[in-house]
């Protein structure tokens, strides 16, 4: 087992004397085997990016507990963590120093996680790495990261997360930045390293043919709250929250128009009540919704579901 | 009959001391009545700055070097400045990329409506009680609340200040409307509404017709009803939306498609196709076509002659392979 997470929380205070809590994680579980790729999905305020932050170590959980391979997150040292989870972030551009040259992050990175690394092979590794995503050190080594695409910025972000020879990558809004026709470069470098590789991947999106496309499993995210988790195939093919429901049928197709009128909802930033997240939106809601949280029941093989209309 | 808004091979460049940016290089298409066109482009195809030059607000470093934009058959960069002030916003209105962004941070949402009413009340006939409640309603439809008037623009998210730029730039029923962008901060439940309303805008004829500027060809999809493909510069093919999309003719078109990946696409059943390779630097593009260098089907001769428009099956498109073959 690579992850374990269970009732994981975490409370951001802010307003006036911090008195205003924002729940941004709400109890929140999943399982993560060797091998496999977890996508989490959520829109803007889903809490995604939060979940991800205390997945790196880069904030600690309000409570809850996650398990990296066994043992508590908050036991593993951070350069120890570090060695075995690399993260790729969102936004390419700023993920490097626009004054040196690029392949001076690559070297960096090398003397930092694996500083026994003899100096003679260091190149070899660099190579190697940019090989894997799809580009020669020749076309990289020396140039700034202005002399190059979105789409190459971030194959070389990854290219610097493999340097370190990682268990599990993190992946955050990958391709969110770059045009649909390079972002098919990054994709099939992120299968190479899930079929070749057989790496762990956490695959953070808000784009649902994405996380449909990289994940064996899904995690949908709801105002902090997980409100299915399952088999991607299961998921997408029968979606049980009425939120992914909505979701799933607000995604356009390139193949097929809206056909139905849907009825605007003005939906506000509220503070989640005691019960159902969604409830205000729903279109099943009732009075047991908004007074009492649903629980997360196993409504399917493998595939969970808070929801009151499943038990 | 012609369209409401024609450009006829429309060059805009920018010049700088460097070089000379041949953004948009050669652009012919029309906004009809009764339809809305979508321009679908990637990054750096030229695809904002046609927008800016369609609608007339054209500044320097970026100047028209050659063809026009005719609104209702009157040349727009042959008006005065007078001229094309009056047709803003009533006749010729866009919603720029990232103009939600530029939203006045003092100013609430009721006084930048009471700008657009004091700015246009010489020209036409407001009866301003009435804007007030178009807006109030026009809002609702959008999935914004009443509230959302007495706020200041700093007080909204992304998502509402770009839905509050779009009720500001429709509150006068323009003729034309260009759209660049705009849904980009929207998440897809609200994109949803933001496509029925402006579909209801021009099924009510509130609005005549739209330029839809996009990356996103599934979302381009939902409303358009004509649809041109722009790379680096160009506009290579362009028809139908239904013909486009169903069965596209220039290689650029289907590699595009072929990215596409959808909710229910599995990693474990396909690799994806894409297209290969970089799009060229628009202050130097390559000779011939401009997509030889990515086209998996390049013959010698796209590398040395621009290819010319050919007709398809009602589609047009700007490619070698189909040259000849009207």
């Amino acid at each position: 087992m690579i992850y374990r997470a269970e009732g994981l929380t975490k409370v951001f205070s802010t307003g006036f004397l911090r008195t205003v809590k924002i729940r941004a994680l709400d109890d929140v579980g999943f399982e993560v085997e060797e091998g496999e790729v977890l996508s989490i999905v959520g829109e803007s305020g889903s809490g995604k990016s939060t979940l991800l932050r205390v997945l790196l170590k880069a904030i600690p959980p309000t409570s809850g507990e996650v398990e990296y391979r066994g043992r508590p997150l908050r036991s593993w040292k951070p350069l120890e963590y570090w060695r075995e989870v690399q993260a790729v972030l969102q936004d390419p551009y700023s993920s490097f120093n626009p004054f040196y040259p690029i392949d001076r992050i690559l070297y960096k990175t090398l003397e930092k996680y694996r500083p026994e690394l003899p100096e003679a092979e260091r190149v070899k590794a660099v190579s190697e790495a940019l090989e894997a995503v799809g580009l020669s050190a020749r076309d990289v080594v020396g140039k700034y990261p202005h002399q190059f695409s979105g789409g190459q910025l971030q194959r070389i972000s990854i290219a610097r997360a493999l340097l370190v020879r990682p268990k599990v990558l993190l992946a955050d809004e990958v391709v969110s930045m770059i045009d649909a026709s390079l972002r098919v470069s990054v994709l099939n470098v992120l299968h190479d390293i899930r079929e070749k590789m057989g790496m762990t991947m956490l695959f953070v999106t808000h784009d649902m043919g994405l996380a449909s496309y990289i994940g064996d499993k899904v995690l949908v995210l709801y105002k902090g709250q997980a409100v299915e988790y399952g088999p991607a195939e299961s998921i997408f093919s029968k979606p049980l929250h009425p939120y992914t429901q909505m979701l799933l049928a607000s995604v356009p197709r390139v193949k097929e128009r809206w056909r139905e009128r849907v009825t605007s909802v003005t939906i506000e930033f509220s503070l989640a009540g005691s019960g159902c997240p969604f409830a205000d939106r729903c279109p099943y809601a009732t009075e047991a919704c908004r007074t009492i949280r649903p629980k997360r029941i196993e409504a399917e093989k493998n595939h969970y579901v808070a929801c009151h209309l499943y038990g | 009959m012609p369209g409401l808004l024609v450009a006829d091979s429309l060059k805009a460049y920018y010049f700088t001391k460097r070089a000379v940016v041949r953004a948009v290089d050669g652009v012919s298409l029309e906004a009809e009545d009764g339809s809305v066109l979508a321009v679908v482009g990637e990054s750096g195809s030229g695809k904002s700055t046609l927008g800016v030059a369609l609608a007339g607000l054209v500044k320097p470093p970026l100047r028209i070097a050659g063809g026009s934009v005719y609104f209702k058959g009157r040349d727009i960069y042959a008006m005065g400045d007078e001229e094309l002030r009056s047709i803003r916003a009533v006749g010729l209105a866009i919603v720029p990329q990232f103009a939600m962004d530029a939203l006045n941070p003092t100013a609430r949402v009721r006084d930048l409506i009471r700008d657009i009413i004091a700015s246009h009340r010489d020209s036409l006939p407001i009866d301003e009680e009435d804007v007030y409640r178009r807006a109030q309603e026009r809002a609702l439809q959008i999935g914004l609340p009443k509230w959302v008037l007495d706020r200041y623009s700093v007080e909204l998210s992304g998502g509402m200040r770009q839905r509050v730029t779009i009720l500001l730039s429709t509150l006068l029923n323009p003729e034309v409307l260009i759209l660049d962008e705009p849904t980009s901060a929207l998440d897809v439940v609200v994109q949803r509404l933001v496509i029925q309303y402006l579909q209801d805008l021009m099924a009510e004829r509130a609005v005549k017709s739209m330029v839809f500027i996009t990356h996103d060809i599934a979302t381009a999809r939902q409303i358009a009803t004509e649809m041109a493909v722009m790379y680096a510069g160009q506009i290579v093919e362009r028809g139908p939306a239904e013909s486009v999309i169903g069965s596209p003719l220039h290689p650029y078109t289907k590699g595009l498609m072929s990215a596409i990946v959808e909710p229910g696409a599995s990693i474990k059943r396909a690799k994806l196709e894409g297209l290969s390779g970089e799009p060229p630097d628009m202050a130097n593009p390559p000779k011939g076509c401009r997509f030889y260098p990515r086209c998996r089907y390049r013959m010698p001769i796209c590398e040395r002659e621009e290819p010319p428009e050919a007709e398809v099956g009602g589609i047009k498109v700007k490619c070698w392979l189909y040259a000849g073959k009207t």
